[in-house]
Order: structure tokens, then sequence, then C-alpha cells
């Protein structure tokens, strides 16, 4: 049976069709699709999985939910336009159809937010594969104690969702935002994004944390929630490293001991802090 | 009205100072306030303060002719504006300009540089506090340089658009 299913949802592609495009910065897209098959079986997606989206012809990369599948088979995705295969998911028209694997990975720990304050540190794209939780946050339907999101960018230029960041912060999210570098007209912090923890206090033992961006960043983050007194298996963090399959079978993402994309991406920091210090890895 | 040792003494850098060294500081110690938009420290100039800040956000900027001054720190309430007082040649190596209106207690470092050399227990607190935050903007400025971020994309441009 096990097989079968493999055969049926996560072998073969199921149909999108693209039903908006729009370009959200320079060189990061974002595409709203609606699947031909299977919607219900999507629809149980959880924040922080990802699909394997095919562009005809061309390849598959793994992407995660920049929102989650509806009962209706609408998802989207953000993209940024940095190969071969992101360039031809993002050269489609409306219209267009993609090919969709998934839904794989273990996705962000929901279960562990609830009574917690959650802080969320997102570096540049990083922030896409948050979005969904940051939803999840925002909009009521979860029990955490407060939501902190700290997000840094390389310029002012390149912040994702401004329109998310106010409809978040309505809704009570504390975000915080910095870009690695700005123009002389900029109001908004300058500097990393792990500078921004200083300004806030936390309440260690209480907090559990959630990181995605570039894997230095990432290190760097949880190293000074590490010093803040969040304990490394409150701390999360979600990994990319060349996944093809999705389903743990070709092993190029394999890191250590584990697959990141069917352990993975999400990890708790205390299963792979050694690992991510290993630079042949 | 709090005294220029309360506000020392409460400033978060200067944390658990002692007694003595807090009060040889406010002897170099004043207030000081700065307009939204003024600089408060100039590349090349002498660097004879340096600054605590209490409210506001200031932007540290570099600049080249010919290119716009490029933003490259903030700092905020909680930190401290300049470091080049306590090392020779003594003088500014970027600019400061108040994003916002500022205060903050400014310290005439000739006069703390002498009681520094004067009561080396307190040089050594200082610098206890100097040091480690020099160390996370040297490695900030790393992170900065590494541009983590990604190299600006050449494509999903104008002209993509229009196809």
């Amino acid at each position: 049976m096990k097989q079968g299913h493999h055969q049926t949802h996560d072998s073969i592609p199921a149909i999108a069709t693209v039903k908006t495009k729009r370009w959200e910065i320079e060189g990061v897209a974002i595409i709203d699709v609606k699947l031909s098959t299977n919607q219900r079986a999507w629809a149980q997606s959880k924040p922080g999985q990802f699909a394997m989206l095919y562009g005809f012809g061309v390849g598959e990369i793994p992407i995660s939910f920049s929102t989650l599948p509806s009962a209706e088979g609408r998802v989207s995705f953000t993209i940024r336009r940095t190969g071969a295969v992101s360039a031809a998911l993002t050269r489609i028209k409306c219209g267009g159809v993609i090919g969709m694997r998934g839904p794989f990975g273990n996705g962000w720990p929901i279960e562990q937010l609830a009574g917690r304050d959650v802080v969320i540190i997102a570096g540049g794209l990083g922030v896409a594969p948050l979005r969904p939780v940051i939803d999840y946050l925002a909009f009521g339907r979860s029990d955490a104690n407060r939501a902190t999101l700290f997000y840094g960018a390389r310029e002012p230029a390149a912040i994702l969702y401004t329109k998310d960041i106010e409809r978040w912060r309505n809704a009570g999210v504390d975000v915080h935002t910095t870009v690695d570098t700005a123009s002389h007209d900029w109001r908004g912090n300058v500097g990393v994004v792990t500078s921004l923890l200083s300004g806030v206090p936390l309440d260690s033992e209480n907090t559990v944390a959630l990181i995605c961006g570039p894997e230095i960043m990432m290190r760097y983050a949880a190293e000074a929630l590490k010093d803040a007194g969040v304990s490394d298996e409150d701390v999360w963090l979600s990994l990319e490293r060349n996944m093809k399959c999705a389903i743990g079978f070709c092993g190029h993402c394999q890191f250590g001991p584990a697959f990141i994309c069917k352990d993975g991406p999400a990890f708790a920091y205390d299963q792979i802090r050694s690992n991510l210090f290993v630079r042949e890895l | 009205m709090k005294s220029i040792e309360d506000l020392i003494r409460n400033h978060p850098f200067l944390q658990d100072l002692d007694k003595t060294s807090i009060a040889l500081m406010a002897g170099c110690a004043k207030n000081v306030a700065f307009d939204q938009d003024t600089y408060i420290i100039h590349e090349g100039q002498s660097a004879d303060q340096f600054f605590l800040i209490r409210n506001g956000a200031v932007a540290l900027e570099s600049y080249a002719p010919g290119r716009d001054p490029v933003v490259f720190c903030t700092l905020k309430s909680c930190d401290f504006l300049g470091v080049s007082w306590l090392a020779p040649p003594y003088r500014w190596q970027y600019d400061a300009r108040a994003l916002e209106p500022v205060r903050a207690i400014g310290f005439d470092a000739d006069c703390l540089r002498k009681k520094c050399d004067a009561n080396t227990a307190m040089g050594y607190a200082l610098m206890k506090r100097f040091v480690p935050s020099l160390m996370q903007r040297l490695q900030a400025a790393r992170l900065q340089m590494m541009d983590i971020y990604g190299a600006p994309p050449t494509i999903g441009s104008a002209q993509d658009r229009a196809r």
C-alpha cells in the first residue's frame, strides 16, 4: 500500500494551473495555482511543509508553501528566479500548468506553540516558509501567548510581503525589520537580524523560536537565542540542502544521519547543532 | 530630575558599574540632545567625545564621492556611539546622523581617557563593556560583507515582466 501511495501522490506530479502571478520584488514572483486533482489530500498540508514544483521539460525544485493549500486546491508559492527551473516556473503565464508533488516534510512544530511566546526569525526569502505559520499566529487559530517576528533583508527594496507585515502588525504580531544596507533616506533599522534581538525582552524559558533563512544566518540566530537562555530543543530551524526526490530515496539531502526532505526540513537545534559546524556536510 | 550620575547608572551599557567609576565618569559627562537629521559626528573630525544613547535612533553612514551615502548600521537607545575616542589617532571613521530626536549622555573623551589611565580598574571595567559590543559589531559587519541574502537579481526585471 505504501508503495502505491508513493506512486500516486509522492512520485507522480499533480497538475496545477497558474491562476495569478505577480512580482513581489525584483526577481521574486508569487504564483497562485489551483490543483486539478487530490485537493482534499493537499488541504491537509501543514505550515513549513513543501512541494516539489515541476516546470515541464525543465526540471523540479522544492518550494515551501507560502499559503497553505485550501480545500478548493488553491495554494501559493514564492519563487526567487535563480536557476533554470525557477526561471521556467516564474516565466509561466496565467493559465499555464506546472507539476506538483507533495506535501513533503514535517513542517513547523505547531503543536508546541500553545501557551508559549513564539519568536520567528526570518532572513531574506526565508520569510516565505514562515508565512503560513505567521498567518496562523496572527489570525486567531493559535493558542500561543505572543508572537514576535524579526525579519532581515538585504535592502529595503528586498523586503517581502510588505502588505502582510502590516496585516500581521494590525493583528498583534510584534514585527521588527532590518536590512543589511540602506540609502540615506531609509528610516528603519540597519544591521543583521540578530541585532534586533537585544531590543526585545525574551521570556527565555517560555519561548519557542522558528528560524528560516540562509544557513549561516540561522546558525547565528540560534546561537544568539542560546546566549539569551532559550533551550536548544525550543529552537527550530528549517534546512535546505539539495533536495531532489523529496521522499528519502536519492540521498542528495542527507545531513548526517537525517534526510532533510523526510526527517525535516524543520529540526530542533539540539538535533543538528553539532552538524551545522561541520564544514564537510 | 535625575542627576547625570543616575543617568549613567541606569544606562544598560554601564549596568553594574561600581559607584566610584560612575562618579568618576559623571565628572566627564553632560546631557546632550540632537534634532532629527542633524549630524552628531563627522568622519575625519577629532573623536573628542563618546555617547550613550538614551532615546532615539542614530544612523552610521559612509560616503564615497559621486555616490549616495550608505547607512551600514543603526543604533538605538541602550547602545553606545563612538569607538574612535579609545585609540589614536582619535578621529571619527564615519558619520553619525540622528534619525529621530536623540537624547544622550556625552562624555569628554580626553577627560575620560585621563581618568582611565589614572584609575585602571575603571578603564578595565569600561573595556569589558566595549569589547563584547565591538565583537558583535565586527561579526555583524562580517555577515553584512558576505551578502548572505544573495547577489542582486538580474532577473525578474522590468524586461521579464513585460513578456
